[in-house]
Formats: C-alpha cells, structure tokens, sequence
C-alpha cells in the first residue's frame, strides 16, 4: 500500500490559538483513518483542511500525488459528512442524494439509477420521498452518508458524523458504517473524540493533542503501546508509576524503584540504563487482584494493599485499590459464576499481580495528563474507611 | 374541567376592536346614501362611479410601478445586506446594522425632508422616479431586517456541504442559499410592496406634480369630500390585500413543507 493522503507541515492558527501545529502524516489508500482527541485539539480542523473549507497558513496537503491545497472545495474529490448532517431541508431525501450528480449535470436517467443504489445501500428506499424533517437522527446520518459518497470521492470525510445520535444508536450507526466503508473501499478519514468509536473500527489511529499528533498506530498499538502520558491516559484507563532503573535482569527486563512500593521488574524494550529516571503504565486489567498472596513467581509483580472503592459492573469489577501513597485502578473479569465466589469488599486486605511484561514505559510524560484519567473522588473514600 | 371564559372574550374584544371600523367601511361602500349614519339600500352605485373616475386609476397606475419597481430593487438588496450582515461579524458590519436599522426609527416625516433636500440640492427632477427612490430607501431595511431574522437559525454548514458536492457558488446561491430563504425573502418583498403602496409621508414630499400615488389621490379626494367612493376603493384594495397575503401563505407553505413564520411588524 502505498501513501495515498498526505499532510506535509500543515499548520493552521486562529488568532492566537495554534489549532494545528506542523502536522505531517499520511493515510493509506482504502484505510478506515481516525482523528482522535478532546475538543480543541485540532482534528476538526485538519479534516476541514482536506475538505477546503480552511486554508492552512503553512503546509501542503495531497491526495495521491496530487496537490490539493490551492483548490477550492468543489473541485476537490472528497466529500464530508458533518456533525450536523447538514442536510438540505427543502430537498427530499432522494434530492438530497442526488445533489451532487445533478450539480455535475449528469444525465437524468443515470442519477435515477445511482440515487436507487444508494438508497439501497442505506436501506431506505421506501423513505425516498420525505424531507428531511421528517425522518430520524439515524436516518438523517445514512442520507448524509449517501448523499457523500453518491460522488465517488476518493476519500470520504466524516466529522463526529455520531455525535448526535444516542448511545444505541451510535453503536448501531457504528457498525453500519464499518459495513459501507468495507462495501465501497473508499478511505475514510474519521474524526471523533470518543475512544472506543475509534478502536472499534479504525485500522489506525492518529491521536491528536493541542495541534499535534501524539502517536500513529493500529488501536491494538496506541492503547497498548502509547507513547506518551496523554495517549495512555486519553485511551481507557491506567495507572501511573514513576521509578527509577536500579538493576538489568536477564538482558530484555529492567527492575525499577518506585517510591513507596517493594521493586517491580518491568520489559526493558527501550533499553533505559542504570539511574534512567522512567514512567510506567499498567493497565487496570492487567493486574490480578487476590484475597490470598499469590504463588511466588519470578516474573510477576506482587504488591499488598486495601480495597478502596467497589463498583460491580456486571461482567468484570473495578477496584480501587490503596497503596502506600499509590491509588491504583484494577478491573477483575469474572469468568466463574460470581455467587460461588468470595467477593472482595471494602477495606479488605489483597494481593494485586501483574506479568513483568503488562506494564509499558513511556517516552513523554506530563503530570497534567493524569487527570484524564478517572477516578473516584478521595472525599468518599474517608468517609467509608472508618 | 370548567375553561375560563376570560381569553374568548379578550379574543372577540380585540377583534371588534380591529376590525369593527372595516367592517363599517365595507358596508358604507355598499350603501346607497352619500351620507354614512343612514342606510339608503344596497348598491353599487360608488363601485360604478370609481370605475369611470380616471385620476384614481391613473393614480392607482402610479401606486402599482412605484411599488413593484421599488420591491423588486429592495428585496434585492436588502437580501444581499441581511447576508452581509449575518455572514461577517465586524466592527463595519455593526455600523452597517446601525445604519440599516436606522431608517425604522426615524420619524418619516424626517425621512421625506431630507430626501426633498436632497433631490433638490442635486437638481433632480421629482417625479415618480424620486417616489420610487425614496420607496426603496425605506422599503430596503425592512426586507433586511425580515430576511435576517429567517438568517438566525440557518446552518451554514449547508452551504459548505453544497461546495462539497461539488456546487460552485453560483449553484449554492440557486439551488440551496435562495431556495431555503425564499420565505423570508417573500415576507420581506410582500412587506415592502405594502408599505410601498400606503406610503404618504415620504410619497408627499418627494412626489412632482405629475406623480401623484393612490394615497396621495385618495387624501386629496377626501380634503373634497368624496367618502363613499373612498369607501369603495379601499374595499377593492381590502379584498386585493386578502387574495394575495392568502396565495402568497399557500405558494410558501407548498415549497417548505411549513408555514410561513408571521409576516413580520407593520410600523
């Protein structure tokens, strides 16, 4: 595969405010493409960038090979869907699709037949006839779908195309859109600030932070590799440790001091020497928590404390566990019928354990990024602890 | 449950209150007598005698290009003004909603001075064609005050989704931009098509001897006391107003699927 959508050096200011910063990257052809991160980070306005509704103040874009950045957004062979559907209210839903063939003042006949594809391809051929107004959020999002791709753009473009739509729906939409993009083959570039929209269909995965790209990878990759605190934070949850290297063990494995907490050996893949100061993140579902010690093991991480916080979620049990000055997030799966176990309860005396390999060293690390992270309030905790 | 009788009758009050003096209007224009307080029997009498009294229709001929004329350039401009406007949010633009707001608060009498002042200082010669510029002057913030109240919860995303789908701006204009405003846009021109046609303030000062406007016709008849023919043409034009704020709701309704949101505050 080849680079297909490129951005070389793209900035992009407000005013005062860098909404993108000397971002350079490029997306493959027929690749599902997400823009991930918080509001204001600058994704939205990378993707008007391709669309032509902004004009970078530096930088070049290309789509194969060719330059797209002087062109004006109708000469463009992208097409967007957006946040708010955008859809024209005194045109029908089959109007609305077929604007883009007619404004191309293509024949008549063949509109008809790319309309009905496209109705078909969104399963709404019986709707074909009301406006706008008349149908659902859901709906409306599949007409701003179709109307989109009715073009045969060479990549489509969707801004938060979810955002408006409730819970179950989104998933639903979700999925419907995994299904058209593997239909169609268009690459898609997708913006969202929501993580989980991201992994559950991105082959990969740009998450962006104050105009800038923090990292590039697969969802596996950014979530189980980040390189940065704010990626490890903006993704699901984890927890923090900062150490010190005092020893290497067996050529890949490094032992770390941690403030507080007996060594932990950690995978040693960015090869941090003796005194290297370094940020370690685990997982909440990496650990195994445990009423009992668990069997000694040379290549797991065993640390004691008491039971915080308990919330039951059905399917899996978060904790939150105190240390000596740590507070630490573990997610228990319950593969067994839970009321054949012994639960764990507040205040309860137990045993966390985690695979030297589990945990995953940082590159950047910002102290700000740890209030991403969520955390039950320490208020609660006093008052329950007596 | 027991309703309150109270908002039925505030409702019948108020439109007795309009349109009792209409209804008198109506009814004098059928009576036979010259004189209002008695009824000397059906007729069309002063229907017949307007229809052979030439200074009214050529008036009324006067009313109708003034009108159409002056309609046609201000919803012009006023829809381009009320895009301006919402569009570009600058300190110039706020000078411009000032002084486009301005002319809705200045007493007309005001209005039709300084324009004669003007004319005159320029040598223009009155006429119809100064009624008719005068008429767009005002006529012009109504239409841009109309047209940007239907601006204030238009998406302008729909106007970047036609540019993405490949419309220039002149296809953006036409089939997404106009269509969509097209209520308001009828409101406004509906509005100064009216005001243009009742206009006897500013019409008086600017108008030349040969230009005289239907209101101007209809002041001077009365100053000689013709009621019941007046009575009769203002019952035409009641009935003439009705037809077209009637059609003009049908043809909105038809295009937008919804009705049309109020025709905006006569002075």
């Amino acid at each position: 595969m080849s680079e297909f959508l490129e951005f070389e050096n793209v900035s992009k200011s407000f005013g005062a405010i860098r909404a993108v910063d000397g971002v350079s990257f490029s997306v493959k052809r027929g690749e599902f493409f997400s823009l991930l991160g918080p509001s204001g980070c600058g994704k939205t306005t990378l993707l008007r960038i391709v669309a032509g509704f902004e004009q970078p103040d530096a930088g070049r874009v290309r789509l194969d090979g060719q330059d797209l950045t002087d062109l004006p957004p109708h000469q463009r062979p992208v097409n967007t869907v957006f946040q708010s559907y955008a859809l024209f209210p005194h045109l029908s839903v089959r109007e609305n699709i077929a604007f883009g063939l007619r404004v191309a003042g293509r024949p008549r006949r063949e509109i008809r037949e790319e309309v009905d594809k496209m109705l078909r391809l969104i399963r709404m051929e019986d709707q074909a006839h009301k406006k706008p107004a008349q149908i659902s959020g859901g709906q409306k999002q599949r007409v701003a779908v179709a109307r989109a791709l009715i073009n045969r753009p060479r990549v489509l473009l969707l801004d938060e195309p979810l955002a408006a739509l409730d819970l179950k729906l989104r998933q639903h939409m979700l999925l419907e859109l995994d299904l058209i993009h593997d239909e169609v083959g268009i690459t898609f570039l997708y913006v969202t600030h929501d993580q989980t929209e991201a992994m559950s269909v991105s082959d990969r995965i740009a998450v962006m932070n104050g105009g800038r790209v923090e990292q590039i990878g697969t969802p596996t990759e950014v979530y189980e590799a980040p390189r940065s605190s704010f990626v490890a934070a903006f993704i699901g949850d984890t927890n923090f440790f900062d150490g010190v290297v005092t020893a290497l063990e067996d050529h890949d494995y490094c032992r770390l001091s941690i403030q507080g907490l007996p060594d932990v050996l950690c995978y040693n893949d960015k090869q941090n020497q003796p005194g290297d100061p370094v940020h370690l993140i685990v997982r909440p579902e990496k650990f195994r928590i445990s009423p009992e010690p668990p069997p000694a093991d040379p290549r797991r991480n065993t640390l004691e404390g008491v039971v915080e916080d308990v919330i039951y979620m059905g399917n899996h049990t978060r904790y939150w566990v105190r240390l000596d000055g740590h507070r630490l997030a573990v997610f228990q799966q319950h593969r067994r019928f839970m009321l054949d176990e012994k639960p764990i309860r507040w205040n309860d005396r137990v045993w966390l354990s985690w695979d030297a390999n589990d945990g995953y060293m940082l590159e950047r690390y910002n102290v700000s990024d740890e209030r991403l992270v969520q955390r039950p309030p320490d208020v609660l905790t006093t008052t329950k602890s007596t | 449950m027991k309703t309150s009788r109270v908002p039925a009758m505030t409702m019948w009050l108020t439109l007795v209150f309009f349109y009792l003096p209409i209804a008198v209007l109506v009814l004098d224009s059928f009576n036979a007598s010259r004189f209002a307080g008695t009824w000397g029997g059906f007729s069309f009498r002063w229907y017949a005698r307007l229809w052979r009294e030439q200074e009214i229709w050529h008036a009324l001929r006067n009313s109708m290009l003034v009108g159409v004329a002056a309609t046609v350039v201000s919803t012009v401009l006023g829809t381009s003004a009320a895009f301006a406007l919402h569009r570009y949010r600058t300190r110039l633009q706020a000078a411009h909603y000032a002084l486009i707001y301005t002319p809705l608060v200045v007493p007309e009498i005001l209005m039709g001075m300084s324009l004669l002042i003007l004319f005159v200082s320029l040598r223009v010669q009155l006429g119809l064609f100064t009624v008719f510029l005068a008429h767009v002057t005002f006529c012009l913030s109504y239409v841009t005050m109309v047209v940007l109240a239907r601006l204030q919860d238009f998406d302008y995303s729909i106007i970047e989704a036609a540019m993405d789908l490949g419309a220039d701006w002149r296809q953006a204009l036409w089939r997404v931009l106009i269509p969509l405003l097209a209520p308001g846009i009828m409101a406004g021109a509906l509005l100064a098509f009216t005001l243009s046609i009742d206009d006897f303030v500013t019409t008086f000062f600017v108008a030349g001897a040969g230009a005289t406007t239907l209101p101007i016709r209809v002041y001077s008849m009365i100053k000689h006391g013709a009621t019941p023919l007046i009575n009769a043409l203002s019952t035409l034009l009641l009935a003439l107003t009705f037809l077209v704020v009637w059609t003009a709701q049908r043809l909105i309704r038809d295009n937008s699927g919804r009705a049309v949101p109020g025709g905006g505050e006569r002075r």
